[in-house]
């Protein structure tokens, strides 16, 4: 029997003995493509946390392919995950393909550095993003939608076979979002890759996601494929407004007032 | 995005790859050689006038134990086989020093302005010096004195507490090293301006410290400070990739596979120790360990496999330049002289670099 790629059991955890996430038990097989939705406040960048192991929960445990997640190095977790922050911010000038580059930090050697392989890796996941023509130029100088790309590069660089995403379409236009999603459906595909994406907007989450956990106030409110998950019902009791469904690709529209 | 049929193009397609990939080597290289320029030049000149070949003869009796003729009085071979040589290797290794910890705390800090002082160091040493100035008691082990001693102690002593006094609240860790570093420093600073004003006679030593010089640099004392700053450059290294992490985040480091929390306190205490040994022999020199990262930085990208190394052979350039042209303006402190190359020659590449540096 294979183990999850990512699997909580009865997990609370928070901050500052405020618990955030409550007794979430929930699992994530290997080439599962999930969006976690759910109202600000809810508790999805909280579960991110969780499964890279930068939060500890306080109840219940978390484990990755079955093993629990207190044991493992940072080092063997960003072999397993890659994650994709919303923004990030460098002190120094950087080329966007310097950038790319710290995606291949869990793969070198400390002391030897990076190798041939690992360049190629780089060239590959910039071709891939398709930011070739941004090589050469200060990460500081792009527009925020850019450098949202050039950290997904970064991501596709580590080559990890979990994949997590905290709303990483927030500054890219709906091109670009598209783009994005189609990225994560083609490594979800070609390589198995496990996603698991943070999103707000849940028209992309229900086109893009064939499974969305909805989170709200710390719980796992629903679970399911998106037509159940994203049900006209669940969005009014979750989101609090009152949706508006266009058709089977475009879930809650909320009409104009 | 690429289409799914595109062809992966492979990394020499980056351009000009072949020539950023060879440009660390360029400039490794030039970097020796200005090093051995600086070398040959600061044991080469002085107040007094000793002649290319009897320096020569000197250095090659004394370092391959030949048995040369000697053409040169023992007051000759004291200038410079105990004063010069021992002089100028102090100010590379001082140099060294300071580049190494600038970056290191640079980077740890994930701030362009912070320097190997930034942290108190360079207050506690300086309070440190002025107390040693102040007891009436002198004590002489290995050619360290009392100020020395204190100076390394105040130096690591202040690191220490703003480390355990900057773990108390909840701001994010680095915000917080960082405005404990300051107000610390400030104390410090009052008591450094009070041990001063009590100081008399003794003013002048204690100002002589806080500018910084390589004036009473010995072989004793070389011996003493040399191994603790290349070791720890040497550890510095080792942890490059840890450096490279933080370049986009605490959080994104830990992400990557760096384990923030170790080697916070790992870069923490290898910058402080590399910095303590510095100033206990050479006092506060400025500037090198600001600037000389930032230049490297410029020229190679922010690499730290590349960065610290580099700042290491340049920061030894520097400094040796810098303390023969102090020397040669008639011993005037060698801090002025690293402030008066290292700040126009900031503004100028704040101007080049296209984004300059955000806060």
């Amino acid at each position: 029997m294979t183990r999850p790629a990512i699997e909580l059991r009865g997990v609370t955890a928070g901050y500052a003995g405020r618990a955030v996430i409550r007794d979430v038990t929930l699992s994530v097989d290997a080439g599962e493509r999930v969006a976690l939705v759910g109202p600000n406040g809810a508790g999805k960048s909280t579960l991110l946390r969780l499964v890279t192991g930068l939060l500890r929960p306080t109840a219940g445990e978390v484990l990755l392919d079955g093993v629990g997640i207190a044991s493992l190095s940072r080092e063997a977790i960003a072999r397993r995950i890659a994650v994709v922050p919303q923004v990030a911010q460098l002190p120094f000038s950087a080329r966007v393909e310097q950038v790319v580059a710290l995606g291949r930090l869990p793969h070198e050697n400390p002391l030897r550095g990076p190798r041939p392989a690992d360049h190629a890796a780089v060239a590959a996941a910039i071709e891939r993003v398709g930011l070739s023509a941004l090589v050469g130029r200060d990460a500081r100088e792009l527009s925020l939608g850019e450098r949202q790309l050039v950290l997904v590069a970064v991501a596709v660089a580590q080559a990890a076979p979990v994949v997590l995403l905290d709303e990483p379409t927030v500054h890219l236009d709906i091109r670009h979002q598209v783009d994005v999603m189609d990225l994560l459906a083609d490594l979800n595909r070609r390589e198995g890759a496990t996603i698991v994406a943070v999103l707000h907007d849940l028209h992309l989450a229900a086109r893009s996601f064939t499974r969305i956990v909805v989170l709200a106030e710390g719980r796992v409110a629903a679970d399911g494929p998106p037509d159940v998950a994203l049900s006209p019902d669940r969005i009014r009791d979750v989101f609090r407004v009152d949706p508006w469904v266009v058709g089977a690709a475009a879930w809650a529209s909320v009409p104009p007032r | 995005m690429a289409s799914r049929g595109q062809v992966v193009a492979p990394a020499s397609s980056f351009p000009s790859a072949g020539l950023i990939r060879r440009r660390p080597i360029v400039l490794g290289l030039a970097g020796l050689a200005a090093l051995a320029v600086a070398l040959a030049a600061g044991v080469g000149f002085g107040s007094v006038a000793v002649a290319p070949g009897e320096t020569l003869g000197i250095l090659t009796s004394r370092v391959l134990g030949l048995d040369v003729t000697r053409t040169w009085s023992a007051a000759t071979e004291a200038i410079v086989w105990d004063l010069r040589l021992p002089r100028v290797l102090t100010a590379m290794v001082v140099g060294v020093g300071l580049a190494v910890a600038g970056a290191t705390f640079q980077g740890l800090l994930r701030n362009p302005l912070a320097d190997p002082y930034v942290l108190g160091t360079a207050s506690g040493a300086a309070l440190g010096a002025a107390i040693a100035v102040l007891i009436p008691v002198r004590i002489v082990f290995l050619e360290f004195g009392l100020l020395h001693g204190f100076a390394f102690l105040g130096a690591l002593g202040s690191v220490v507490a703003v480390y355990r006094l900057s773990r108390i609240g909840g701001m994010a860790p680095l915000t917080s090293l960082l405005l404990t570093g300051y107000a610390l420093g400030s104390l410090m600073a009052a008591g450094l301006a009070m041990a001063m004003h009590l100081s008399g006679a003794a003013l002048r030593q204690i100002f002589t410290y806080l500018l910084g010089s390589f004036d009473a640099a010995s072989w004793g004392r070389l011996a003493g400070a040399a191994p603790l700053v290349l070791v720890g450059v040497l550890l510095v290294m080792s942890r490059a990739r840890a450096l490279n992490g933080l370049l986009l985040g605490e959080e994104t480091a830990a992400h990557l596979g760096v384990d923030v929390r170790r080697e916070r306190v790992t870069l923490l205490a290898l910058g402080s120790l590399i910095t303590a040994a510095a100033v206990a022999v050479s006092g506060l020199i400025g500037f090198v360990g600001l600037v000389v990262p930032h230049v490297v930085r410029l020229l190679v990208g922010p690499n730290a496999r590349l960065v610290v190394p580099l700042s290491a052979l340049f920061g030894a350039g520097l400094m040796t330049f810098a303390d023969l042209a102090a020397r040669m303006l008639g011993e005037i402190p060698v801090g002025v002289v690293t402030a008066v190359i290292g700040a126009p020659f900031f503004l100028v590449l704040l101007r080049r670099s296209r984004t300059g540096y955000e806060l």
